[in-house]
């Protein structure tokens, strides 16, 4: 069996390299995909209509905001998914066996030391989502970061203190509130008279003009998309290593 | 070394060698998903496959003289404060469009992002269901879960 998947993986490879000649060489700006214009829009014309340096947020959270919405359903979706498979209701209490459980978790250097480290985790991660139009960063990448935060107090202090911080019914509110926020905001558009999260909408609530505002929404909903990822990339990690059950962890 | 391999590595491989990376990168792949036994290690394949797209993506918003696709305004506003009374408009004109060499594709960064959001799910809902197969049949091996799952095989 393994001998026909390997032919099958060597003709392929072989189609796929042997087309690879026809290809345009790297790092060349005249190649058909770097020479579109729809890449040459975004370059030329995103910081003169959005008032955002970085292009690959504008482009993510304003030209194509529709993709990134449900791109935040779609992880929102995983979550309850994972939620859905694994969930375990049965077996003891969780509040009873918060008690018992006092060696879980890291010794004592690595509980001293993570609490030392993890604020500045955190704020590292709001700095990455707030400042994600001028720098690289956005709502995924500091989502992934606070939710990464709160992984590691409970690798650290074990799974029931972080559950203390951030509860099931919490993280499910967040990653809720997320979306609520992205499709909220697309909707306030709506109401103001011009397409769903159509941002230039929004001058007349938010301050500067209509190219401010658009670079405002996209903080907004970026916002958003970090409460959801964080909320989901914890409930994640907190179902997978119990199995379901939530009463200890790693 | 000989001669002609020399020339083909010269003029095939190294112009493009990007492409090569991405399909040897994803065959690992699709070999892994295709032949492995271990769910497990089918989940790392399809990880592998996953990887090897978006380097091609990534790889091919690549140009010579490009810088990171956000737009920076060093020096310029400092320029505007020395030269602001002999800059005409014409010179202002030329300040402010953006030369699209500078900046490397940003498109191809935008649709990755997604991709790397979706492959993050997948993996993690595959994970869950991985567990949830383990705890009914006791294996992740797939001859065996096949094995259990017919009629007359033994539980």
């Amino acid at each position: 069996m393994k001998i026909f998947g390997l032919i099958a993986v060597l003709v392929v490879g072989a189609l796929l390299l042997s087309a690879t000649s026809d290809f345009p060489d790297w790092r060349d700006k005249d190649s058909p995909a770097n020479k579109s214009p729809v890449s040459s829009f975004y370059i030329e014309k995103t910081e003169k209509l959005t008032k955002v340096p970085n292009m690959v947020t504008a482009v993510l959270a304003d030209y194509r905001g529709y993709d990134t919405m449900f791109e935040t359903v779609v992880i929102f979706i995983a979550g309850i998914g994972i939620i859905a498979v694994l969930r375990n209701f049965d077996g003891p209490n969780s509040s009873s066996i918060k008690r018992e459980n006092n060696d879980e978790g890291g010794g004592l250097l690595a509980r001293f030391t993570c609490s030392l480290i993890l604020p500045f985790i955190q704020i590292f991660a709001l700095y990455v989502v707030a400042h994600g139009h001028h720098s690289p960063g956005g709502g995924f990448q500091g989502g992934v970061m606070l939710g990464a935060s709160y992984i590691l107090a409970a690798l650290a202090f074990g799974l029931s203190k972080a559950k203390d911080i951030f509860s099931e019914r919490r993280t499910m509110i967040f990653a809720a509130v997320g979306i609520f926020i992205y499709v909220g905001w697309g909707v306030l558009c709506l109401l103001f008279g011009k397409e769903f999260l159509n941002y230039e909408a929004l001058d007349s609530i938010l301050p500067g003009d209509a190219k401010m505002a658009r670079s405002h929404s996209m903080l907004i909903v970026e916002i958003g998309v970090a409460f959801t990822v964080t909320a989901i990339m914890f409930s994640m990690y907190s179902n997978l290593s119990t199995r379901g059950r939530l009463s200890k962890g790693l | 070394m000989d001669p002609i391999i020399a020339t083909f590595i010269e003029e095939n491989i190294v112009p493009n060698f990007n492409y090569w990376i991405y399909v040897i990168l994803m065959m690992i792949g699709l070999y892994a998903m295709i032949t492995k036994n271990n769910l497990i290690k089918k989940l790392i394949g399809m990880a592998i496959f996953q990887t090897a797209i978006i380097l091609f993506y990534v790889s091919v918003g690549v140009k010579d003289t490009a810088n990171i696709p956000i737009i920076s305004h060093h020096g310029s506003e400092h320029h505007q404060m020395t030269d602001l009374s002999s800059e005409t408009d014409s010179t202002k004109e030329i300040h402010n469009t953006i030369d699209k060499d500078k900046y490397a594709n940003p498109l191809p960064h935008v649709l990755m992002l997604t991709a790397i959001v979706v492959g993050v799910s997948t993996l993690g809902l595959a994970l869950a269901i991985s567990q949830k197969i383990y705890k009914s049949f006791g294996t992740l091996e797939e001859d065996e879960i096949l094995n259990k799952l017919r009629p007359g095989g033994h539980d």
